[in-house]
């Protein structure tokens, strides 16, 4: 009972700071020891009525399981929402529940490679926001394109990325999906019609946009689903991309990952509107429960369908949370308190949900669920362990690529005598 | 035998010819920007296009260059191969993210599996008193994205063959033409033809010194050289056109001949691509070369409104004839 002994010291501590706020509003950041220490959790409580924990499932004899969503969607120039309840049954409540394993896994996986500095750079994990990426993929297929920031290793592992390809990226190996040449913010499966993977915040708004413009020259019946989160909220390509999206009725949809901190800055520091799906005029929206896959997936659906309905863009906004910090730098800690991460891990855990639907409608036991994870997490440490083994790119990688194979060229740098780049 | 058959045109409309027929061959090629379907173009690049393929070829932008430079190239990453016009290169500026993070660098950091067909096309360098904001010159500022390749346009004939090669290009190119000299007038050949996107051109072969220019001090060299054949001097004047990469083969044919070298551009003399080439040159010639690299450069200053300070600004035909005095040795 660690957690609440904590709770209530930090509970004493704030009444002898005179905190006049009611933990139910949103904390604000106030001089002295709590300056960086912000309340979140009880915000987010007072919409959680304890539901999310123990979801109401229904079984029919037909073996379908009819799951409710319990927060309701909000919504913006949308006559009406998807449905509060989501039809399922036994092996896509399992593949759900494995595809987001895989993920949880191999972020923690990738947490310690970090840490014993097989990984370097800029690391930034996706655990806690695993519905989103399965959510997606409950609504598109792999013909529509996705598009994302730089906590990708989710959404790549979603569109049919590897843990193998994902750990010889991270570790800057050959056998990387991008030959270890891109690294953890730049992930692609050119396959599935995953584009990446970018660094810059803000700029998958519009690329999303050329992506979805190249899919309606072409007539394909297909959407585009470029995602941003909190951060990017503010940038101006965004408005500007937006409206380009609008005019031309580009099949985009525009999906912000509300994390609610943009680095270590909360959301009410650096917006002055916090929410999203809402500050288009012209675009309609519909913000989701981003913890609850099953949400995640009815607020695609109906995205998708507008779009291909040729209405336009529309924006999909998940409340969603992510347990490690910003990336592997940032302890997460300074602008959150630990309460409020735990919290979050008890009330509305994404895998947790699922496993108590499986659980109830006794779809498997406690033991097999735990075999399941143990299999999972040996096949997340398998894979760690072959990338560990796998070669570095040559030297001749170093110049690959540079250009598209053309004219028998040899370009070379300023430095002629070192940087030469073969273009056959 | 048969004579050639040509017409005259400017270089705009070279431009429009050699634009409209890459859009007649391969209906993926798309133009983007501002004010380039109905208006035609701001500088009518683009005349009766929009009548010809659709308005959804020939996409009129919002002013809006960063998101739709991005978005040509998330378009261009599908397998469109968009024309992105810059209405005047310098606003392009507001687009430098999307040109040197995402366009230059996805080929390599997606490990090969993206290319980025993409052209973007302006006018730049400095006009006539347009102001420092508009008189931009955007090579030296991209020279060192790599990934990018980078061509300047002087004549109609080169200017419809670049259009044609760097649309044909798998790799982004950036094209640049010259305000001032878009009512250039020039025979082509009626039939059709393409220009090296990597080559340099010779515009007058000669013996003394070599004289590396492109765009529109291109102009100038052949002003002064006038004058400086006058004078007894045999100048080799090659017209560089390919920024990046820059064409080592025959740059360095032509200092093994004459040994001298001069470059005459229109960039700031700080980073400019006259730097890089003069190291380019030093570096790879050293021992053919009979004395020091001239260069001359923009003045290192915005370029100012006033009529005889921008004149000071460019470098001026009698400036060139001084600087090949100076490194030939009086004749």
């Amino acid at each position: 009972m660690n957690g609440s002994k904590s709770m209530l010291k930090l509970a004493a501590a704030a009444l002898s700071k005179g905190l006049q706020e009611s933990p139910l509003k949103s904390g604000l950041a106030e001089k002295g020891n709590f300056c960086r220490t912000v309340f979140l959790t009880r915000r987010y409580s007072a919409e959680c009525s304890g539901k999310e924990t123990n979801p109401t499932s229904k079984k029919s004899d037909s073996g379908e399981i009819d799951v409710e969503i319990p927060v309701k969607f909000d919504l913006h120039l949308l006559e009406s929402g998807p449905s509060q309840v989501t039809t399922t049954n036994k092996e896509e409540l399992m593949k759900i529940y494995t595809d987001m394993q895989i993920i949880r896994r191999a972020e923690i996986a990738a947490d310690m490679l970090f840490k014993s500095q097989m990984i370097r750079g800029f690391c930034h994990l996706y655990d806690g926001q695993e519905a989103v990426s399965v959510g997606l993929e409950r609504a598109l297929s792999y013909d529509d394109n996705v598009i994302t920031a730089y906590r990708d290793h989710g959404i790549f592992l979603g569109r049919g990325g590897t843990v193998f390809e994902l750990f010889s990226e991270l570790m800057g190996k050959r056998t990387g999906c991008a030959l270890g040449k891109g690294g953890s913010m730049h992930l692609y499966h050119r396959e599935h019609n995953f584009w990446g993977g970018w660094g810059i915040v803000g700029t998958t708004p519009p690329l999303g946009a050329g992506l979805a413009f190249g899919q309606k020259y072409e007539k394909k019946p297909n959407v585009t689903a470029a995602i941003y989160g909190d951060g990017a909220g503010n940038q101006g390509q965004l408005f500007e991309a937006q409206n380009l999206a609008a005019l031309w009725n580009l099949p985009l949809i525009l999906v912000i990952e509300n994390n609610h901190f943009g680095m270590g800055t909360a959301e009410w520091r650096s917006s002055k509107k916090t929410t999203h799906y809402d500050r288009v005029s012209y675009i309609p929206g519909i913000k989701t429960d981003g913890m609850d896959v099953f949400a995640v997936g009815e607020a695609f659906k109906l995205c998708k369908e507008h779009c291909l309905s040729g209405k336009g863009p529309i924006t999909l906004e998940a409340d969603t949370y992510r347990y490690h910090g910003h990336s592997m730098s940032d302890p997460g800690s300074t602008y959150r308190s630990r309460q409020e991460i735990q919290g979050m891990r008890q009330e509305r855990d994404p895998i947790e949900r699922v496993r108590k639907i499986i659980l109830k409608e006794e779809l498997a036991t406690n033991e097999e669920l735990k075999d399941l994870d143990k299999q999972i997490r040996h096949e997340v440490d398998e894979a760690s362990a072959k990338a560990r083994e796998a070669e570095f790119p040559g030297e001749e990688e170093l110049f690959a690529n540079i250009y598209k194979a053309d004219s028998g060229l040899i370009v070379t740098g300023c430095d002629r005598k070192h940087s030469k780049v073969q273009m056959s | 035998m048969p004579r050639l058959l040509r017409h005259e045109l400017l270089m705009f409309e070279a431009l429009r010819e050699g634009l409209g027929e890459e859009m007649e061959r391969d209906p993926n090629v798309c133009v983007i920007g501002e004010d380039v379907g109905d208006y035609g173009g701001s500088y009518k690049v683009t005349k009766g296009f929009s009548e010809k393929f659709g308005s959804w070829r020939v996409l009129d932008t919002p002013i809006a260059e960063n998101s739709f430079t991005g978005m040509a190239i998330g378009a261009a990453m599908t397998g469109l191969r968009p024309v992105v016009e810059g209405m005047n290169m310098g606003f392009l500026l507001l687009a430098y993210n999307q040109i040197a993070n995402n366009c230059g660098m996805l080929h390599y950091t997606s490990g090969g599996q993206f290319t980025i067909p993409v052209v973007i096309r302006g006018p730049g360098g400095v006009g006539r008193q347009l102001g420092a904001e508009h008189s931009q010159r955007l090579e030296s500022y991209f020279q060192s994205v790599p990934g990018l390749q980078m061509v300047a346009c002087s004549t109609p004939y080169n200017a419809k063959g670049l259009m044609k090669a760097a649309i044909r290009c798998e790799n982004p190119v950036i094209l640049y033409e010259h305000v001032l000299l878009y009512n250039l007038k020039e025979k082509i050949p009626d039939e059709e033809y393409t220009c090296c996107l990597e080559e340099a051109e010779m515009v007058r072969p000669g013996t003394d010194i070599t004289i590396l220019t492109y765009s529109r001090m291109r102009y100038h060299v052949t002003q002064a050289a006038k004058t400086l054949v006058d004078r007894g001097y045999d100048p080799e004047i090659i017209d560089i056109r390919s920024l990046k990469p820059f064409d080592m083969y025959t740059i360095g044919e032509s200092v093994k001949k004459t040994h001298r070298v001069l470059i005459v551009e229109e960039c700031m003399r700080t980073g400019g691509i006259g730097a890089s080439l003069r190291s380019a040159i030093m570096e790879s010639f050293w021992d053919e070369l009979d004395g020091p690299i001239g260069c001359l450069s923009s003045q290192d200053v915005p370029t100012p409104y006033s009529g005889p300070l921008e004149e000071l600004t460019v470098v001026q035909p009698h400036q060139i004839v001084t600087a090949v005095e100076n490194l030939c040795g009086k004749k």
